[in-house]
């Protein structure tokens, strides 16, 4: 039981520790999100050794059902512009920021390992109904049930938010200036409507810059 | 279920929050930065419930369900994937409403106030 209990628990951190360097090193966003999703599952499977079952399903639940796959329709909207490699620019700065962070903290890693000694801290026997959805089902009713009343306003705010910030509807503000001069949205906005009206056919944008922004728009 | 000592949740935990920083800082692609975020929230959330699994028993005079161990840490957690997902939903909107501007994700060109 023990043995197979550690076993577990490598199996758990194989699947984070792998997942989770394949979601930070993927060139392909795509096989990032698929990494995210090996990282959550190995952390769910984590929770299930901590006791916390609720947790785990709500991980899975949540994170590979909802949030993975909101990454991955994001993806495919963006299309192939979304695997933008292009990581040369100022490269210098953040290897060296990212160099400093990892030697940080393997560093405080080492040390803290070295201090500890050999003692490691034994899990007590879980007590009862720990983790089970009857607990802390109570727990977030009674004792937080204004922060979790206040969890379902953000949840509300962050889907109008999102709703509104992603659909445009006032095409020509989004476009900044620079690119308004060049390729002006057909047919679209009142404030553009005048000057299209104005200079008439002469300046028609080509049928694939138009066709692209109405693609993008939709 | 207590083969496993405490140390080696949390050493799991670190070295992911290490992972994903080192992703938001090193990678470009705003798709990538904000996934880094994701692995990051895992990782606190991972330390929470180890964390709440040691002082379960010690918090119930805490103000807990009289009789059961306390869930502090395990609501936190709860809370934390909340936002996460809030987040993710309004991170990845940025992200549409930004390519939609400049026809890319990266993250440097999110310039417009310098020029």
């Amino acid at each position: 039981m023990r043995s197979l209990e550690i076993a577990f628990f490598g199996l758990c951190t194989l699947l984070s520790l792998i997942g989770s360097v394949i979601t930070v090193a993927a060139k392909n966003p795509i096989r990032g999100a698929m990494g995210l999703l090996v990282t959550i599952i190995g952390i769910a499977g984590m929770y299930l050794l901590l006791s916390a079952e609720l947790l785990a399903a709500i991980q899975v639940v949540v994170y590979a059902g909802a949030v993975v796959i909101l990454f991955l329709f994001v993806i495919m909207l963006l299309g192939p512009s979304a695997s933008d490699t292009n990581d040369a620019r100022g490269a210098i700065s953040r290897y060296a920021g990212a160099i400093a962070f990892a030697g940080t903290s393997a560093g405080l890693l080492w040390i803290i390992m070295r201090m500890g000694g050999a003692t490691l801290t034994t899990l007590p026997p879980a007590g009862p109904g720990m983790g089970t959805i009857e607990v802390i089902g109570r727990e977030i009713f009674t004792k937080d049930v204004v922060p979790f009343e206040i969890a379902g306003v953000l949840l509300t705010i962050a889907v109008v938010g999102a709703v509104s910030v992603a659909r445009s509807k006032h095409g020509s503000l989004a476009i900044p200036s620079t690119q308004r001069k060049m390729e002006p949205p057909p047919g679209r906005g009142g404030r553009e409507d005048a000057p299209t009206g104005a200079h008439g056919g002469g300046r028609t944008p080509s049928k694939a810059a138009a066709a692209a922004v109405t693609e993008v728009k939709s | 279920m207590n083969a496993v000592p405490l140390e080696y949740f949390l050493t799991v935990a670190a070295v992911l929050f290490t992972v994903g920083a080192v992703g938001f800082l090193l990678r470009r692609n705003l798709l990538v930065l904000l996934m880094s975020i994701e692995v990051m929230l895992n990782a606190v959330n991972l330390t929470l419930v180890a964390f709440n699994r040691i002082h379960a028993e010690a918090a119930v005079t805490a103000g807990g369900v009289v009789g059961a161990p306390a869930h502090t840490g395990q609501v936190f957690a709860f809370f934390i994937i909340i936002v996460a997902a809030a987040e993710a939903a309004v991170g990845l909107a940025i992200v549409l409403s930004f390519f939609r501007v400049r026809k890319s994700v990266r993250s440097d060109d999110a310039d417009l106030l310098r020029n």
